[in-house]
């Protein structure tokens, strides 16, 4: 590590991290250049070797990997074991990281190959049951969100560098909804998955008058029976509700729960 | 008390003299999905935006007196060529540039106000960042009409005796202003009203004896400590807890409930850090968790369990009062609808429960 900075006059130690992409759209990755306000602040925190979306140069000598992205094919599982053999800490950038993502709605047919013919055609590819990262390797700590709040990145790196503990809210999002003063979606009449989904976006969506879709997963202890009742109470159907929490992946072991009791298969 | 009456034409009058000062009262925010309108608070610039017919609002106002987030201070690095570890210096503000007048409080949110005052100024050790805020706000109350889920009357808080500069009630054509303060009392100087006679007089307490009959909810208050600490162990407690959410709406929504946390961040090139106060709740999960990791509340149910315990018993102990003013909001916008006046009964239920074994 080059050391170069100091904080209380302590020196701290500027990590070299890299990033990487399995499958995804890069949009997490693209969120972090988003604010050049902040960028050259983040650039001396850490030194970046590997960032395909803002630099040529790509070094294997890094001590933190963001991998965004989850896996549909073989080839991404090696190389996501060859980067867990070099990095100190891995970090799972994103839903797709975390949970599957977007990508995993493909998971919900049964038919993989019907899947493959749909989208491909004849193409070639190898496509298999998307994975989250976690199934793979060892994940030393997870970014949520689609996308990911670049704030909250920043916030995470600082601590890692400081070596401080990091913190992820445990409660859902309707305490930072409230915080903010919006209408609940449920008095306009609809769905919100923010009463279940971990917080951290700052109600990102239900700020702007739509429904939380669940991107950054279950809040510890979600209570998902009450959000059954919820959507009942209102009409809102079992199928609406599924179709929501099966959007990002987060919610995947209640979906199954829900569709076994229905008889559907996962 | 000094009581004076103008016609209710004279208010825009006595809106514009407020007006060189931030004045935030109740808007319309929208309205639900069957048509009704929504309020809360906002900074009003004209008062035709002011809606002082407003049922309830969403929010109480706590956002200007106990903002849900706050910066309490900034520390400030000088790291550079010091030599021994660097130097750091703190500063605080309080945040509190103009004074505030907030036009439009219905009692249930001006005894909130006492409240409060009781516990974050009575003590040891003030909290300068609400006293700041506190000693920089002119009050203006309003009557209201009891809404179905208001239960200010059982708690003692629907009316407000204290803790306003002016408290106006409409009487049709008429205010009926109560005056607390001589910056009140000259503001009144300046529009034209009179003494009320005694048909007004009748007139208003015609008023508030109309209002006895709006109230639909009560909470039965009578012995409810002693109730509550004989019924700890309730089973009801296990069923409400199997319907909360642990969202922390309803503490987000209650203008006395005042619970925080406090986060350090440090900036990014580590030239400032700010330690943050956000408000909290007792139903979140981990607002018993401890250095170490225990959590001495991991279930959701003795979570709500101590949120009623602290409104309607600890507080009681210590002030002879209780924490809740009645104002209904929590229960509205609980997703769950876990409302206090249900609540409390059916733990007053379970007592008469062991009555019939
Ligand atoms: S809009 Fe969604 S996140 Fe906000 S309070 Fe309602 S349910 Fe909670
Ligand atoms: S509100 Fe929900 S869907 Fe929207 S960003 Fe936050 S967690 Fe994701
Ligand atoms: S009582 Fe209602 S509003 Fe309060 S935390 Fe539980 S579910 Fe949320
Ligand atoms: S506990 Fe509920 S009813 Fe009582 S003051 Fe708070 S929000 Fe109002």
């Amino acid at each position: 590590m080059t050391t170069n900075k100091t904080f209380l006059g302590v020196p701290v130690a500027r990590p070299k991290v890299a990033f990487f992409e399995l499958s995804s759209c890069e949009g997490c990755q693209l969120q972090l250049l988003n604010n050049e306000a902040t960028l050259l602040d983040f650039l001396s925190l850490v030194e970046v070797v590997r960032f395909r979306e803002g630099m040529k140069e790509a070094s294997d000598d890094y001590e933190i990997a963001f991998v965004e992205g989850s896996i549909t094919r073989r080839d991404e599982e090696e190389r996501l074991r060859v980067i867990r053999e070099q990095a100190k800490v891995v970090v799972a950038l994103g839903s797709c990281a975390c949970f599957g993502g977007v990508n995993q709605l493909k998971n919900r047919f049964n038919d993989l190959e019907w899947v493959k013919k749909e989208v491909y055609g004849s193409f070639p590819i190898e496509t298999q049951k998307v994975k989250p990262l976690s199934a793979v390797i060892k994940v030393d700590l997870e970014i949520y969100g689609c996308p990911i709040k670049k704030e909250e990145v920043e916030r995470i790196v600082t601590a890692l560098v400081l070596g401080e503990q990091i913190h992820h809210p445990q409660y859902p999002v309707c305490m930072e909804c409230k915080a903010r003063e919006n209408i609940c979606l449920f008095d306009l009449g609809e769905p919100c998955l923010g009463p279940v989904t971990r917080a951290g976006c700052d109600a990102w969506c239900p700020s702007n008058r739509l429904g939380c879709w669940g991107c950054r997963g279950p809040a510890p202890e979600a209570n998902l029976s009450q959000l059954q009742i919820i959507m009942a109470e209102r009409g809102i159907s079992q199928e609406r509700m599924i179709d929501r929490l099966e959007c990002f992946g987060g919610f995947a072991a209640f979906v199954a729960e829900v569709k076994e009791k229905k008889g559907e298969p996962k | 008390m000094l009581f004076k009456v103008f016609a209710a034409s004279e208010l825009s009058r006595l809106f514009e003299i407020l007006s060189v000062n931030r004045i935030v009262g109740p808007v319309k925010k929208g309205e639900d999905q069957h048509g009704r309108s929504l309020y809360d608070f906002d900074v009003v610039h004209d008062i035709a935006e002011l809606h002082l017919d407003y049922g309830q609002t969403i929010h109480s106002a706590k956002n200007y007196f106990l903002p849900y987030r706050e910066n309490l201070c900034t520390f400030t690095f000088q790291d550079e060529g010091s030599g021994d570890g660097g130097d750091w210096h703190k500063e605080v503000d309080y945040g509190v540039y103009a004074p505030l007048v907030l036009f439009g409080l219905h009692p249930c949110d001006i005894n909130a106000l006492n409240k409060l005052d009781k516990v974050l100024l009575g003590g040891r050790y003030p909290n300068p960042f609400y006293g700041e805020k506190r000693a920089n706000m002119f009050i203006v109350g309003h009557s209201c009409s009891p809404q179905p889920f208001c239960f200010c009357k059982s708690m003692g808080t629907d009316s407000a005796i204290r803790g306003f500069d002016l408290f106006l009630t409409r009487m049709d054509d008429l205010y009926f202003a109560e005056i607390l303060s001589p910056r009140a009392f000259h503001l009144l100087e300046q529009i034209d009203c009179h003494d009320p006679d005694s048909r007004e007089h009748h007139r208003y307490m015609d008023l508030m004896e109309a209002k006895e009959a709006l109230y639909v909810a009560h909470v039965d208050t009578s012995d409810l400590t002693k109730i509550l600490d004989l019924e700890f162990q309730a089973s009801v407690w296990q069923e409400w807890g199997q319907k909360c959410l642990s969202c922390g709406t309803c503490a987000q929504v209650c203008p006395t409930c005042y619970c925080y946390g406090v986060e350090e961040q440090v900036d990014m090139d580590f030239t400032r850090a700010h330690k943050e106060k956000r408000l909290y709740s007792c139903n979140l999960l981990d607002f018993a968790a401890v250095a170490g990791g225990h959590n001495f509340r991991p279930e959701s149910h003795t979570r709500l369990k101590y949120r009623y315990y602290h409104k309607h018993r600890g507080f009681v102990e210590a002030f002879e009062e209780s924490l809740c003013v009645g104002c209904g909001r929590c229960g509205q916008s609980c997703l769950a609808h876990i409302t206090v006046p249900e609540v409390i009964a059916s733990v007053r239920a379970s007592k008469e429960e062991h009555d019939d074994d």
